[in-house]
């Protein structure tokens, strides 16, 4: 009961995450109507096309009437580097299309004390907000009359400070003076008061706590810009990250999907036409294979280490294991798939055994073969990353996660996108060599 | 025993299996069929009567639990290249062109490339395909496909032709159209062939014999022996249909089919 209490927490949790989320989902779902609603104004000022499905009049529900708009694709993709641009205050982008930064530069403001006779006293606090990178000393200023003293402070942007104002100050708290106001305006313990760079709040205990407006835009911790991304990117290109340059850390990685899916594919293909095509083996792997299948292999991950360490052997088999199932089944599945009026009639042609397996068999199975491969193919490239991720030397996942342990968000931003580059890149590698090899796909 | 040593005998053919729920099916029942050597018979029967099964037997793809099939004066036991076989469809292999589905029997035999491919344009100039030779099986209509299968099995130089309802998906003209084409190659090369179909019609015209099975236990249960296809042979198949003799068989066998059906639904409806 305590669980499901807690589970129900977590749950709720989580939805009020998404309920915030939500304007911002319906401002993105807005942005495309909106430049749907644009294209199609446009569309209507170039010369219609003819063909066949520009004379549909039902395309609502005919799903052959729906292909991908190449504009669109173009849209939202040149529009997440808009936003990305924008939310970073990247140089890519002219000034007026950032979101709102960080204030940056100098502010003042001023407070009042009350001594407990009840004299006031005003006095200036001159504030320089600058970038995190620039170091900048406090401004010089003259301390003026009265019992309170002016001030000055330097805060780096997105950072906020206390000050206690009253530390220079001729009476200060120990005196019974307090601060009451900040630039005219009242203020108690708890309370806020908006001035011109920002704001000012005063702690439980009466100090100032001095918070430049940080606008919206995403400080490059959390998000750096695209240029910063780039420029790391080629850096570690040249001059490498922890003792491997970025194409020994991609390449290591490619490696070990490759020889790990190729030793899967050699010991799975075979596999699988044996349990396609002998009752003995079906029984004797079904129940190893239908069983192994349905575990992940980042599962494996922590077996594999204990068994072959960190090191190359062990990712290997990782990944062999992967692929290995995956394999097994489309071979099995290719093989089952078979016609039997097409086994037939090469036998009535007098096909021997073995000219059966090499000219019906085995080429009526590599469409199943080949998805297979894609499956495969995916399924190790992203188990090599969470394995590299765990333990490695060498490796995208291990540049990622090192990475964020330092806290090089540009990085780990630059590892994730080289990752689903390449994973892509597999992808239609694949594809292609499915649409040269296997041209009789779907057709039998 | 006066046994031909030529043609195709199948003896007392009988197929009884049992069934995972411990009945067993009775398929067919002391089937005799006596075959000359190039005679043409065609197999009509509702369905459940055992006509595929006794093709597959034939062929040697399924064993019969009694009775032997005699071929040139030996028994068949097991698929082989003197029976050729023509499905319905999808038999082609699609990963080969028109060219290789038809040379697939001599390629398999090892044939040299100059005779294989003679061999190939032959058949190829014989079913009107000589265009086409070098297009994957599927990029060619139903029809087409047909054609293929046919050349390719030609292609073997089998004894026997076993053809399962190989014109069974085609559109009404193209049928009449393969019809025409199984006529004439049946008359020109001289094999004996079987034919298995559901059409009467069909079974009229491509059926110098005819036999009409019955079902539950699978068994013959007229023969016919009939001049249509002779008559056929190099003529409009519309002709044939209009003689009068034709309807007269026609609808004397629809009524037997019609009967036998007419029992099964009795037989279940009492059972």
């Amino acid at each position: 009961m305590e669980l499901l209490g807690n589970l129900w927490g977590e749950l709720w949790a989580v939805l009020k995450t998404l309920f915030a989320a939500a304007p911002y989902v319906i401002g993105y779902i807005l942005l495309i109507l909106l430049t749907m609603m644009i294209w199609t104004g446009i569309k209507r000022l170039l010369t219609p096309k003819h063909d066949y499905s520009s004379l549909k009049t039902v395309t609502f529900g005919d799903e052959s009437a729906v292909t991908s708009n190449s504009v669109a694709s173009v849209v939202s993709i040149v529009l997440i580097f808009v936003l990305w641009a924008a939310f970073t205050g990247s140089r890519l982008l002219p000034g007026f299309m950032h979101a709102p930064g960080p204030f940056v530069g100098d502010g003042s403001f001023t407070y009042t004390i009350m001594t407990p006779d009840g004299q006031t006293d005003d006095a200036t606090v001159s504030v320089v907000v600058h970038p995190a990178t620039v170091e900048t000393a406090a401004p010089e200023i003259s301390p003026g009359d009265g019992i309170a003293k002016n001030d000055a402070i330097a805060i780096a942007s997105y950072r906020s400070a206390l000050l206690r104002v009253d530390n220079n100050d001729e009476m200060g708290r120990d005196d019974g003076t307090f601060v009451t106001a900040v630039n005219g305006q009242p203020i108690a313990p708890d309370g806020s008061v908006k001035v011109a760079f920002g704001s000012v709040t005063m702690s439980g205990k009466g100090t100032l706590n001095i918070i430049p407006a940080s606008g919206v835009q995403m400080e490059p911790i959390w998000l750096p810009a695209p240029e910063a991304v780039w420029k790391r990117m080629t850096e570690i290109a040249t001059e490498g990250y922890r003792n491997s340059t970025l194409a020994e850390h991609l390449g290591y990685s490619l490696f070990r999907v490759i020889v790990g899916f190729t030793l899967g594919a050699l010991i799975g293909i075979p596999l699988g036409y044996a349990m396609g095509l002998s009752n003995w083996f079906r029984g004797w792997f079904d129940p190893i294979v239908e069983f192994m299948r349905p575990v992940p292999p980042l599962a494996l991950i922590p077996l594999v280490i204990i068994w072959a360490g960190i090191g190359e052997v062990g990712k290997i088999i990782l990944l062999f294991l992967a692929a290995l199932w995956i394999m097994a089944i489309a071979a099995r599945s290719g093989v089952s798939g078979v016609r039997i009026s097409k086994v037939h009639a090469a036998y009535s042609l007098g096909a021997s055994k073995w000219q059966i397996m090499r000219h019906v068999i085995i080429p009526n199975s590599l469409p199943e073969i080949f998805t297979g491969a894609r499956v495969a193919m995916g399924v190790c490239w992203g188990t090599v990353v969470a394995a590299e991720l765990v333990a490695a030397e060498k490796g995208a996942g291990m540049m990622i996660m090192v990475a964020s342990k330092f806290q090089s968000t540009d990085i780990v931003l630059m590892g994730i996108i080289l990752i689903g580059i390449i994973g892509f890149s597999i992808d239609m590698l694949m594809r292609w060599a499915e649409r040269i090899l296997v041209p009789w796909k779907g057709k039998g | 025993m006066g046994r031909h040593m030529s043609g195709l005998q199948i003896d007392k053919l009988s197929m009884r299996f049992d069934l995972p729920n411990g009945s067993s099916v009775q398929a067919l029942q002391d089937v005799s069929v006596d075959l000359k050597a190039g005679e043409l018979l065609s197999v009509l029967g509702p369905s459940g009567c055992g006509k595929t099964t006794l093709l597959n037997i034939v062929a040697g793809f399924l064993a019969p639990t009694a009775g032997t099939i005699i071929l040139n004066g030996k028994t068949v036991s097991g698929p082989g290249p003197e029976r050729g076989m023509v499905f319905q469809q999808g038999a082609l292999f699609e990963w080969m062109s028109v060219r290789e589905n038809v040379g697939f029997g001599p390629s398999m035999k090892g044939m040299a490339k100059a005779p294989k491919a003679q061999i190939v344009d032959h058949l190829l100039d014989v079913v009107g395909l000589q265009d086409f030779k070098d297009k994957a099986v599927y990029e060619l209509s139903g029809g087409m496909q047909q054609r293929v299968a046919l050349a390719r099995c030609l292609a073997n130089e089998p004894d026997v032709i076993l053809m399962d309802e190989p014109l069974g998906a085609l559109d009404a003209l193209t049928r009449e159209k393969m019809q025409g084409l199984v006529l004439k190659l049946w008359k020109e090369t001289g094999k004996t062939i079987i034919l298995i179909t559901h059409s009467v019609e069909e079974a009229l015209l491509l059926g110098e014999r005819l036999i009409v099975m019955a079902p539950r236990p699978g068994r013959i249960h007229t023969e016919y022996r009939l001049p249509f296809a002779e008559m056929g042979v190099g003529q409009d198949l519309r002709e044939v249909k209009k003689h009068p003799k034709f309807a007269e068989t026609r609808e004397e066998i629809l009524g037997m089919i019609w009967d036998m059906e007419e029992e099964i639904m009795g037989r279940t409806e009492t059972a």
